[in-house]
């Protein structure tokens, strides 16, 4: 459950691409071992906002902060080390490598061997290496339940076994803060139900920190310990998943209300 | 390479990870490599010098065609100017132990390596810009090595070339093709054996990552910039070490050999033999040494009734060359390495079709 540690601050953001605002002064902080939802009509900045926490973009105004150490102008590259991980809204795997190596490169921050290292294998340590972390890693398959699917080509599955090599891949990473952009876009009822099961256990067993973006409300207002709401590049609020439902402007923007003139006009029709 | 999963044969299963990491798939496999490799170390006792020539260029030229598809086919770059430094290997060498009187067993390794230092300057853009830029930067490379070799004349001898010592160890001359052969097949089993290593492993995958898709590989905490050029810094050490055992294998070594021309041999033979592939390398390269042999062949079957294609043998080798890449392209555009595959599915699953 939450404490009071903050793990991710935010402060007055704003991100722009030439006229385009995406961002406009955003603040939040993350608590250690909070479930985090960001939601949002689309063109919100909800991926703009992560892509600043994972380093793809680097904003104009303001810091963000991970741990009290300043990261906004880091390589997204050194971000791993510090302990943050991400999935990607669309799907972003190494579609020519097997699903354990797709898995294997999220090793790659936590392994030392290198190209000659590890071109000598069997004399330098390397192979004991990759085994102890082909272990650790079959934790994670085991976890997800696709095991079945190791040496398959992750280019050749299907979506939602796609967003799932996916998650493992960021969990191999073994960050403290995971961001999950769009986890269950494009599933099934049955997939969706998985996926909040895994994202429940990675949050409460595996104790990761989890900013989620995500469109299905259920599922958002039912996992989330907060929920912030952006719009147009501003945050409009945040709080507690039910203070959100009840909130007036998110109504508005984003959750939508019912209409009472067009329930009166069409008459039985809601 | 989806083959992959579905060609271990039924009842093959693994009960440690160590036994799920090998090289060979099976143990079969494994010994049927080593099998063949212990047969190549024959090759001498039994075959012609003309075989063993060919021999020994599939070698020198399949060191150099593998370190050319770490960069474009593993990492997914491109690069035009792969001979200029199967060049530099060759004269690096033969200034190493004519200049310096380096033991040719030694100068062979450390032309690599300074062949790899050129290679990891001509990397440099390679982490900034990519596709049809690089392709640019990269053909840059070729001519303003090849001008380098034209006018450097203590390193290069310039127009008139360099002589090169035979390999010698312990009084031992290696200055017959029964004796070279060794000398290659050493250095290519040892450098296969290495990339095969370095491809299952750290780097090797981060190489192909940043291939697949480099945003989320830069995600995953690989360094886009240093892997760009660290495949081209490990190309060009192999193109050295290539270049190298072509200069002492010939005697002597001219720049004329190291022209755009042979870049593009360079990469018909990895995209005949499967880009990403280690063994599709070396077929490739068979493919490539053995197909003008072919069109020589064939020409000669037919002078009888058509004395006039003698003549022309130059262009028909070069044109069997170019048509090849096309067709290829078009019928097997992922190369030999995948029909190999293809053939060992249509056995396994016969009378089936999948």
């Amino acid at each position: 459950m939450p404490s009071a540690q903050t793990l991710l601050q935010v402060d007055d953001i704003s991100l722009s691409f030439g006229g385009v605002k995406a961002l406009q002064g955003v603040s939040f902080d993350v608590k250690a071992g909070e479930l985090f939802s960001i939601i949002g009509p689309n063109g919100a900045g909800k991926t703009s906002m992560l892509n600043c926490v994972s380093g793809r973009y680097h904003p104009q105004v303001g810091s963000i902060r991970f741990r009290e150490k300043e990261i906004t102008r880091l390589k997204p590259n050194q971000r791993c080390n510090l302990g943050i991980g991400r999935t990607f809204q669309n799907l972003a795997l190494f579609n020519h490598m097997s699903v354990l190596d797709n898995i294997m490169v999220g090793r790659h921050h936590l392994l030392k061997n290198n190209f000659l290292t590890g071109g000598l294998y069997w004399l330098t340590g390397a192979r004991k290496e990759e085994l102890e972390h082909r272990r650790q890693v079959e934790e994670i398959i085991d976890f997800l339940e696709i095991a079945h699917i190791r040496k398959a080509q992750a280019g050749t599955l299907s979506y939602g076994l796609r967003k799932r090599v996916e998650l493992a891949r960021a969990v191999a990473l073994k960050p403290d803060l995971i961001l999950l952009d769009e986890p269950m876009a494009g599933m099934n009822h049955e997939e969706k139900e998985d996926m909040a099961r895994y994202i429940i256990d990675l949050n409460e067993e595996w104790g990761m920190t989890v900013v989620m973006i995500e469109h299905d409300m259920g599922v958002v207002m039912d996992l989330s310990h907060r929920v912030m709401v952006l719009d147009f590049g501003k945050k409009i609020a945040a709080g507690l998943p039910d203070e959100i439902m009840a909130n007036a402007t998110v109504k508005k923007a984003y959750l939508g209300e019912e209409d009472d003139d067009l329930v009166d006009s069409e008459g039985e029709v809601a | 390479m989806s083959l992959g999963s579905s060609m271990r044969p039924c009842g093959d299963y693994r009960t440690t990870y160590a036994s799920d990491m090998t090289i060979f798939a099976t143990p079969v496999t494994r010994y049927i490599t080593l099998a063949f490799i212990a047969l190549l170390f024959l090759v001498p006792f039994v075959g012609s010098p003309y075989v063993l020539n060919l021999m020994i260029q599939i070698g020198y030229y399949g060191i150099a065609a593998l370190g050319l598809n770490l960069v474009v086919g593993f990492t997914g770059q491109i690069s035009l100017g792969h001979s200029a430094f199967f060049g530099f290997g060759a004269f690096a060498s033969a200034w190493l132990s004519n200049s310096f009187g380096v033991p040719v067993f030694f100068a062979i390794p450390l032309a690599g390596v300074l062949t790899m230092l050129v290679g990891l300057l001509v990397g440099i853009p390679a982490g900034r810009i990519k596709g049809l830029y690089l392709a640019i930067a990269t053909l840059a490379s070729q001519f303003i090595l090849e001008d380098f070799f034209a006018r450097a004349g203590w390193f290069t001898g310039g127009s008139a070339g360099a002589m090169t010592e035979y390999l010698t160890i312990f009084g031992f001359s290696f200055d017959t093709d029964q004796s070279y052969y060794y000398v290659v097949l050493i250095y290519v089993v040892l450098i296969f054996t290495f990339t095969s290593n370095l491809i299952r492993s750290r780097d090797g995958r981060a190489l192909v990552a940043v291939r697949d898709h480099y945003l989320s590989a830069e995600i995953m905490g690989i360094n886009l910039t240093w892997y760009r050029v660290m495949s081209f810094g490990l190309s060009a050490l192999y193109a050295g070490i290539g270049g190298a055992l072509f200069g002492h294998y010939l005697g002597f070594v001219s720049a004329e050999g190291f022209t755009i021309i042979l870049s593009i041999q360079f990469l018909a033979m990895i995209i005949i033999g499967g880009l990403g592939s280690i063994y599709g390398t070396i077929l490739g390269t068979i493919f490539m040494v053995l197909l003008p042999e072919l069109m020589e062949w064939s020409v000669n079957l037919f002078s009888g009734s058509y004395p006039d294609l003698v003549q022309s043998l130059a262009y028909i080798k070069e044109m069997a060359i170019g048509l090849a890449i096309i067709l290829f392209l078009i019928f097997e555009p992922e190369g030999l390495a995948h029909r190999w595959q293809r053939i060992k599915a249509y056995w396994k699953l016969y009378p089936f079709s999948y």
